[in-house]
């Protein structure tokens, strides 16, 4: 059986200032199908579908819908292919019904919100979904709000479906009743692409995988013919030689000590769900995980800055828990992590370098005057040191380039003298050049007895760099290992979720440090005193 | 006690027209996201652009009981709105456009309207204003034998009751029309609003120069009819102003409680005078009362939390489309 194609793409390429986010990328749909698209950080999954669905516009290459070519412009062109798109993030109005967000921008009819909501229950009905088209955005739950936006896409007649990791946010039950969906509408004669990094998942619910790596495209096969280990080698690739040099320190007893983490995200899901681990002075512990994973709330509740639900954080046997984020800095604590837009969180854009490092040091000294003097000879140091390109130390950092800002940022947090940094993302969008300086800054600390948390992207870079390294799948420790004894498909596997070693080798105790500054007994005291803690709350 | 308590009703619904026409374009302006500080100035420049109409209109009449009085009102209307229409679109140029603070651009134009109808007041012939202003007051002369009831909902003024209609056809556009349903999404989260096509910078531009336009109508109604065309250079109307900005938050984003809100605005403010047997410095205690209303209302919606209840999401941010 010959099928028809629904939307073929055709040598796309798409590049932001010299950055290739998809170079060459080819892609087929057929009707009646579900396609995965499978990719790590950075592969340019996202890029691509926001192609399709009209809010960037491809540099080179052709796109067909239904065999005629297609010019997508804006996500209106997009609807009038019958192109839909469901983001990861929601874009709903929270003030608002879940029939009046789905007529939003729906021009062609006469306005009735009568014949809306029966409307919507027919599709529900359809499908299978489970929808009150009367309920207000903001008394929904996640798998509700997804339902909205897959319907919303549906009203308006959509035949290929994309969803951005749609799984991410949904319980086991919700994804299993969100599959029997799709695969309703596969059948419906609907094309579905589902970016997803769940190998499982993959499986489960695609009729053929599309694999991105970098940007490129490396090729596609059908599910029924492949397996998780050679879906993983597609993804992650062959192992780079880099010349990152891991430097062999003497290391000192655990330095930090974390035990049953566990933490909410902003919107009150479970982020971090009851992780143990530890890091010495002298080591780099890397963090593997595919963006999203809980790296951020764990840098941040490290660093003072958000809640934990519960477990422990000790600093040297102390614990961290609960004291305000200055204390915890003056412990010797840095935590420097670098968002997607680079000058979001640490760095003020409009002020000058000298500014910034005073951002950090302000209390220091006696005077009720700040020492700005002081400051801009730090400064000075650390434009020379870490050969930062500005006129003067005085110039707003917004103006410099991404890279000089992280140096800034990095140079700044190491300058305090830290015994543990935890630092994520710090060679995001860097050069090569750029990014290698930020690794001697890494391995001199580590010279130095620091404890680093590396939280990274880059697999190649973390095997080569730290000395162990710990995979988050989705809140949760897969596994702890030294970067020279795992392969990369190992942790490629981790990092979906399709290896899990902390069940395999449940006898081992992860991630609790034999030599712990504290003993068995005071561990159980601080359990105690926090359950008791609890109670009184209570 | 019932005269007494008549007389504060049709002090508080003459007096409140000013904040409704006011608080009605400044509701307006905030469901497009955009907080609009300038309201107690483009009142001002509402009243003077009402001015300049009725100078207009009456320059080189003899005798004025000969005009239409219908063309008259209209003339004042008109150029009342042209006005307060232009200072929106500054506005909203400013804001929309350049992206510029809201805050900072809606004082500084508050400031310049006030100054604005202050310096051109001393330009306008005001010697048949207070014939004219007969033209604005009393829609229906019959009240007078309706007895009480006639009294007090019928011996008021042509733009007491447009205020009136304006509250109440916002109100329908607000929730029973697709502009208004497009409207609301703009005001609380634009990313999605732009997400599915609609034409943010269109609904700011439009709401904030409509918006404006009515507001301005709260100043002409202030000269005309509130002080029977006797006042311009000297009307308080920006403080008036802010009071219908304050209003705004009391009557949480809703023309139709804002009728009510307005009357009870006015009665306050209003009680002053009519409680003359207080002494001076204990009537000064009036004053304050619209305040604290509108801080009991945003402590109790904050403490309640209700999402239903909240101002637009949006509001007082600019959008930029490359942030989504």
């Amino acid at each position: 059986m010959s099928k028809e194609i629904a939307l073929e793409l055709r040598n796309i390429t798409k590049k932001f200032d010299k950055v290739t986010a998809n170079k060459n990328v080819n892609l087929v749909v057929y009707k009646n199908e579900i396609l995965s698209l499978l990719g790590e950080n950075g592969s340019g999954k996202t890029t691509l579908m926001n192609i399709i669905s009209g809010i960037y516009f491809p540099d080179e290459g052709e796109i067909f819908v239904y065999g005629k070519p297609a010019v997508i412009a804006s996500p209106k062109d997009a609807f009038k292919y019958k192109i839909g798109m469901v983001h990861q993030h929601f874009k709903l109005v929270d003030t608002f019904t879940a029939a009046q967000n789905i007529i939003l921008g729906v021009n062609n009819e006469k306005y009735n919100i009568k014949l809306v909501n029966s409307r919507v229950r027919e599709i529900a009905e359809k499908y299978g979904f489970d929808i009150d088209p009367k309920k207000k955005v903001h008394d929904m739950s996640v798998s509700e709000k997804q339902t909205v936006e897959i319907i919303k896409v549906l009203y308006r007649g959509a035949d290929i479906l994309i969803l951005d990791e749609p799984t991410a946010v949904l319980t086991p039950q919700e994804i299993e009743k969100l599959f029997a969906i799709l695969k309703k509408m596969r059948d419906d004669g609907k094309s579905i692409i589902i970016i997803t990094h769940k190998l499982n998942e993959v499986m489960e619910i695609s009729d053929r995988v599309s694999i991105l790596r970098k940007g490129e495209y490396i090729g596609t096969v059908n599910t029924s013919e492949t397996n998780e280990k050679q879906l993983t080698e597609m993804m992650v690739g062959k192992k780079l030689e880099l010349k990152i040099e891991r430097a062999v320190v003497e290391r000192t007893k655990p330095l930090l000590e974390i035990r049953n983490l566990s933490i909410n995200s902003d919107d009150g899901n479970p982020a971090i769900k009851n992780i143990s681990f530890y890091i010495r002075g002298g080591e780099i512990l890397g963090v593997a995980g595919i963006t999203g994973c809980g790296q951020k709330e764990l840098c941040e509740a490290i660093a003072g800055l958000r809640k934990i639900n519960s477990g422990f954080i000790m600093h040297k046997g102390e614990s961290i828990v609960g004291l305000p984020p200055k204390e915890i800095i003056e412990k010797g604590i840095s935590m420097s992590f670098i968002p997607e837009d680079r000058l979001g969180m640490g760095l003020a854009p409009s002020f000058s370098i000298t500014d910034n490092v005073m951002l950090k040091t302000y209390g220091d000294g006696k005077s009720p005057f700040v020492n700005r003097e002081a400051a801009r000879e730090k400064a000075k140091q650390l434009i020379d040191k870490l050969e930062i390109a500005t006129p003067s130390t005085e110039i707003p950092i917004r103006r410099l380039s991404g890279g000089n800002v992280q140096k800034v940022l990095v140079g700044r947090e190491i300058s305090s003298n830290p015994n543990v940094i935890v630092t994520a993302y710090p060679v995001r969008g860097l050069d090569i050049n750029s990014a290698y300086a930020i690794y001697d800054i890494l391995n001199e600390q580590k010279k130095r007895q620091t404890g680093i948390l590396f939280v990274g992207e880059d697999l190649d870079v973390m095997l080569a760099l730290c000395d162990k390294i710990m995979v988050l799948c989705h809140g949760e420790v897969m596994g702890i290992v030294h970067a020279s004894k795992v392969t990369k498909e190992e942790l490629g596997l981790m990092m979906t979720g399709a290896m899990n070693l902390t069940v395999e080798q449940k006898d081992k105790n992860y991630g609790i440090a034999k030599d712990s500054n504290l003993t068995d007994n005071e561990w159980q005291n601080a359990a105690d005193e926090q359950n008791g803690g609890q109670n009184d709350d209570n | 006690m019932f005269s007494t308590l008549s007389k504060i009703l049709i002090d508080g619904i003459s007096m409140g027209t000013i904040f409704l026409f006011g608080c009605v374009g400044e509701i307006l302006t905030e469901k497009a996201g955009n907080l609009n500080l300038g309201i107690p100035g483009i009142m001002c420049i509402g009243a003077l652009g009402g001015s300049y109409g009725v100078m207009l209109y009456t320059n080189g009449v003899t005798d004025m009981s000969t005009i239409s009085g219908f063309w008259l009102v209209l003339t004042a209307i008109f150029f009342s709105m042209l006005f307060s229409a232009a200072a929106g679109l500054i506005y909203a140029f400013l804001t929309v456009s350049l992206k510029a603070n809201q805050n900072v651009t809606g004082l500084a134009l508050t400031t310049f309207g006030v100054g604005f109808m202050k310096f051109f007041a001393k330009r306008i012939d005001m010697s048949h204003f207070v014939e004219a202003s007969k033209y604005f007051k009393n829609l229906f002369p019959f009240s007078s034998k309706l007895g009480w009831f006639g009294e007090i909902f019928l011996s008021h003024g042509v733009l007491v009751y447009l205020a009136i209609a304006v509250a109440i056809l916002s109100s329908l556009l607000l929730n029973r029309t697709r502009t208004g349903l497009y409207l609301r999404a703009v005001g609380e989260n634009p990313a999605t609003a732009d997400a599915v096509g609609i034409n943010i910078s269109k609904y700011k531009y439009g709401f904030i120069v409509l918006g404006s336009a009515i507001a301005g109508l709260g100043g002409l109604y202030y000269v005309m009819d509130k002080t029977a065309g006797t006042t311009l250079a000297e009307a308080p109307i920006d403080s008036f102003g802010w009071l219908a900005v304050a209003l705004v938050i009391a009557t949480m984003w809703k023309p139709t409680v804002a009728i009510f809100g307005s009357i009870l605005f006015g009665a306050l403010s209003m009680l002053a005078i009519d409680l003359k047997a207080l002494s001076f410095s204990d009537l000064k205690i009036f004053e304050m009362f619209p305040y604290i209303i509108t801080v009991l209302v945003l402590i109790l919606t904050s403490i309640f939390g209700k999402k239903d209840i909240q101002p637009p999401a949006s509001l007082g941010q600019s959008y930029f489309r490359e942030d989504r």
